[in-house]
């Protein structure tokens, strides 16, 4: 057995992301995600006869955000070609894309690594194209069903260079690109409903040699089956080459509840899609000023944020690059930051990235459905920082938030979990626990400081942890010393 | 009154001045069409709906608002998308399909008061030169004589056949290498095939996307022009539609314009009979008379135009006809499995003239043959386009036969694919470049069968184009003597 550390994972991912729009890329029907099936089809996207694609102009303006959004060469002359297949949910008989002139050329995007390094990721073309109709064959045992609803819904294929060597890498890259274009409002990223879908590319070499033959791998629905597709992959075509085989180009189909990757086609047996440029559209020009118009409208883009959170409220550049991983994220920071500009941006910080999202996860939330809405956790912090609470009360104080979306001023006062601050309350209530005591105070005076501990249990314990530990800490070190 | 041969022009003016009504006008041609049924040259008629609507535009006749062809009855090539109105592209594919939407041709003649005949025959999916391919048999060229059968021509071979045999007072047709100018020439009429862009191409079942254009088939120049005032227009639904100044082709139209006219080298080839020339020189004559200019031009690549176009429409073709697949509407055969539904769907709903060019097509365009074919078609079109642009710059028009012979007997060159295209070798370099040709009748063969020529003009110069064809219509003065 050679060692699996000469070998290295070459990937290239190709990412199909729906645009945000109104209506599809070459018709007028709408887009409406869930839509009773066969609703959203207008007589272009069923293929009638006689029917023209006419070019949506709100969803070209969406790739060329997004080509700025990663830094790429944006394309003034782009066609449209037809590849052509046959399937049911496809109408036309064939789908309408770019393949020689995309709309968008070269960019880059630069994703953190665990090791707290970075690395920049080629994106090699960005291009347009329709989506196909859904086709349902588990209704009836003998029938298969077709919705067109997302029949010529735009997509955005982006594809990278084979620049990714990891399963790590592969999953930061999707997650940073989701980011950006979360950040621009291109698309949604929804990967459970499938507007972003990932193909992954993958080969194995050994280090420094010729790059090997790759598998495309179809059907990769998940930031985690990404890491298992690409570890699967790793081990199946490196024990192949290590067992004297060899890999053949084909593309396979990602199980998810397996985690395994299966042969669909060979390459021999790949479609010949006849790519030939679609005589129904003119070549898409699009002029400077434009493209100047749409710079000018551009959002903040996540590293750019980044930054900013860094020099402003000086948190590290760590868990800064976990709030801007998320639109909703820093979103959420900033209103708590904006609604109370006194209040201490680290400690936000961890809360939104400790507490809430260890809740959020152990729940399946996303930040955008929390159930503590920012100016509550905002709240919650005040109360700890005027000392209404201590920190240790405010964690279960934030968990009854979270589960009954009541604010923590209500819950502090409905259960007494104010803190006690005053000296008399705390002096008679020491007092109270000395004298039920008297044995173990002898014991202490005799030498025994480890019991210190054990008073200060006793009246943390008589007022259900409310009591202030530092005026607790000083009387008792005053009444204990007399 | 003889309603018979009468033009669309004149058709209105009585209709102006109530010498008739659209009732009567539209009753008579519905009635001829029913017996001129042998000439097959509807697949369908709208008997009922059209006498309503003759009736809708007496009564704006008699509260004078008029619309352009207000009461004029025409026929409309069945490739055209008519609302509830069955669309058969005369394929067995689309033998029970009903659109429910209008194409934006025949709606801007609605629009314009014009009312539905009927819809005329013509080669399935405008694939042919004869008519010969329709599912439901050809049309017959009312030319027809000695009980033999001539074709009408295709693939507007129904239009032209309507429009020639009286059934019709003008009639839509499509030209994709030559639909409209061929079929007009065999039967004796009128037709052209505007530039590329002029009319919109919404709703016409497509054949090759970037050659298809839709025309006017009449008995006169002046119906023509009457016809694309009407048809023309830019629409956005269709993004290869030209969007021009509105102009009026009928305002325009002169009889007496200095042309500098054009006359290719190329196409006085040795195939070509002596009857055809002399027509031709005779033409050239009549240009002469009237104080234009001749011209020799130089159109190089002439030779190559032919195979260019049947790989450049083929290839479009094959793609565009992807969409019959038996799942959405249409005809389907079906099968367990879907290949299988494909198979038996697509073997059966199309005749063999359209299996040919479905594979020719996609022959084209398969990896390994794309760069020799498909993309060498490109580059030699673009070289036609170029031929054309620099004879433009010495002359106006281009005089040329439309085809290079008469109307053939029905059957003669069915079986023989070759014979057949080769009767497109002067219509599809125009076809190829966009540009817009009229056919004008020009006298009659030694077999008297007409015979029609064909004048070119610039992009989106069909005035001049229009202005030519006046000249040769009022020398020739061309009688129609069947019927």
């Amino acid at each position: 057995m050679q060692n699996l550390k000469d070998w290295e994972t070459v990937i290239g991912l190709e990412i199909h992301a729906q645009i945000i729009s109104k209506s599809k890329l070459f018709s007028g029907a709408s887009t409406n995600f869930g839509s009773e099936p066969n609703t959203q089809v207008s007589l272009v996207d069923a293929a009638m006869p006689g029917m023209l694609p006419v070019i949506n102009k709100d969803c070209v303006e969406q790739a060329i955000k997004t080509g700025l959004g990663l830094n790429a060469q944006i394309n003034k002359r782009s066609v449209f070609d037809r590849k052509n297949y046959f399937y049911p949910d496809l109408p036309q008989g064939y789908q309408i894309s770019q393949f020689t002139q995309p709309i968008i050329g070269e960019g880059s995007i630069e994703i953190d690594l665990k090791d707290g390094s970075s690395k920049k990721i080629g994106i090699t073309r960005l291009h347009l194209e329709q989506d196909a109709g859904k086709s349902i064959h588990d209704l009836e045992p003998n029938k298969s069903y077709i919705d067109l609803n997302r029949s010529g819904v735009a997509l955005m294929e982006i594809v990278s260079e084979p620049d990714i060597r990891s399963a790590e890498e592969a999953q930061e890259y999707v997650k940073k690109l989701r980011s950006i274009l979360r950040y621009i409002g291109t698309c949604d990223g929804n990967m459970e409903e499938g507007s972003l879908r990932c193909d992954v590319n993958i080969s194995v070499r050994k280090k420094g040699e010729e790059l090997g033959t790759r598998s495309e791998i179809k059907n990769v629905n998940s930031i985690k089956s990404i890491g298992q597709a690409v570890d699967y992959e790793f081990k199946r075509q490196t024990e192949i080459i290590n067992s004297g085989g060899k890999i053949d180009q084909e593309t396979r189909l990602f199980d998810e509840k397996k985690g395994e990757t299966r042969a669909m086609r060979t390459k021999e047996e790949a479609h010949d899609y006849r790519y030939f440029p679609d005589p129904d559209l003119p070549p898409l020009e699009i002029k400077d000023d434009w493209i100047n118009q749409i710079k000018k409208k551009l959002p903040e883009l996540p590293d750019v944020k980044k930054e900013k959170l860094i020099k402003e409220h000086k948190i590290s550049s760590y868990e800064a690059a976990i709030l801007v991983s998320d639109k909703n994220n820093v979103e959420f920071f900033d209103k708590i930051i904006n609604e109370n500009k006194k209040r201490n941006p680290k400690n936000i910080a961890n809360w939104i990235i400790g507490d809430l999202f260890s809740l959020l996860n152990k729940n399946n939330l996303e930040i955008k459905n929390s159930p503590v809405k920012a100016e509550d956790l905002g709240g919650l912090i005040d109360l700890i920082e005027d000392s209404t609470i201590s920190g240790k009360i405010a964690k279960n104080v934030f968990e009854e938030m979270f589960k009954t979306k009541k604010k923590a001023k209500d819950i502090i006062e409905k259960k007494g979990l104010k803190q006690i601050t005053s000296t008399d309350e705390i002096e008679n209530i020491i007092d109270k626990v000395l004298n039920n005591n008297k044995d173990k105070v002898e014991e202490y005076k005799s030498g025994k400081e480890k019991l210190f501990g054990y008073f200060v249990g006793q009246v943390m314990q008589e007022t259900k942890g409310t009591a202030n530990p530092g005026i607790v800490n000083e009387i008792l070190k005053k009444k204990l010393a007399n | 009154m003889d309603l018979k041969n009468i033009s669309l022009e004149e058709c209105l003016k009585l209709l102006k001045k109530k010498k008739i009504s659209s009732k009567e006008l539209t009753a008579f041609y519905l009635k001829e069409a029913e017996a001129n049924k042998d000439l097959n040259a509807y697949i369908s008629l709208n008997s009922d709906n059209a006498i309503k609507s003759a009736e809708e535009s007496d009564k704006r006749i008699s509260t004078n608002t008029s619309r352009p062809l207000e009461g004029i009855p025409i026929a409309i090539k069945d490739l055209f998308c008519t609302k509830d109105i069955s669309t058969t592209a005369a394929s067995k594919m689309l033998n029970d399909f009903k659109p429910t939407y209008e194409s934006t041709v025949t709606q801007n003649l609605w629009d314009a008061g014009a009312i539905l005949l009927g819809k005329t025959n013509l080669d399935e999916f405008a694939m042919g030169s004869s008519n010969e391919t329709s599912f439901f048999g050809a049309s017959i060229n009312p030319w027809s004589k000695d009980n033999k059968k001539y074709v009408p021509g295709g693939s507007s071979g129904g239009s032209a056949a309507a429009v020639s045999g009286n059934i019709a007072i003008a009639a839509t047709g499509t030209d994709t290498g030559g639909s409209i100018r061929q079929p007009a020439s065999y039967c004796g009429i009128v037709g052209l095939k505007p530039t590329y862009g002029r009319c919109s191409r919404w709703g016409i079942v497509s054949f090759a996307s970037s050659l298809d254009q839709a025309g006017p088939m009449t008995k006169t120049v002046n119906d023509a022009a009457l016809m694309l005032d009407v048809m023309a227009g830019y629409d956005k639904k269709d993004s290869t539609s030209a969007n021009l100044e509105k102009t009026n082709f009928y305002k325009n139209l002169k009889n007496n314009k200095k042309l500098r006219i054009g006359i290719p080298k190329q196409y006085k080839n040795d195939q070509l009979n002596d009857e055809i020339i002399k027509l031709w020189d005779l033409g050239i004559e009549y240009f002469k008379k009237n104080n234009c200019e001749i011209v020799e031009i130089d159109l190089p690549h002439t030779e190559y135009a032919l195979a260019t176009y049947y790989i450049i429409s083929s290839a479009e073709a094959s793609s565009n006809l992807a969409r019959y697949d038996g799942i959405r509407y249409g005809l389907r055969n079906n099968s367990e499995n879907i290949n299988d539904l494909y198979e038996q769907t697509r073997s059966d709903g199309f005749g063999e003239e359209v299996k040919r060019r479905i594979m020719i097509g996609t022959y084209v365009l398969s990896a390994g043959y794309y760069d020799a074919y498909y993309l060498k078609a490109q580059k030699v079109r673009s070289k036609i386009i170029n031929d054309f642009k620099k004879a433009f710059e010495k002359v106006d028009i281009i005089f040329t036969p439309t085809a290079p012979s008469d109307a053939f007997e029905e059957g003669s060159k069915i079986d023989d694919p070759i014979q057949m295209y080769l009767n497109d070798v002067f219509t599809v370099p125009v076809s190829l470049a966009g540009l817009p040709a009229i056919s004008i009748p020009m006298g009659l063969s030694s077999n008297d069968l007409p015979l029609g020529f064909q004048i070119i003009g610039k992009s989106f110069d069909e005035d001049s184009v229009l202005s030519a064809a006046k000249i040769i219509e009022e020398n020739a003065n061309f009688k129609k003597e069947v019927g």
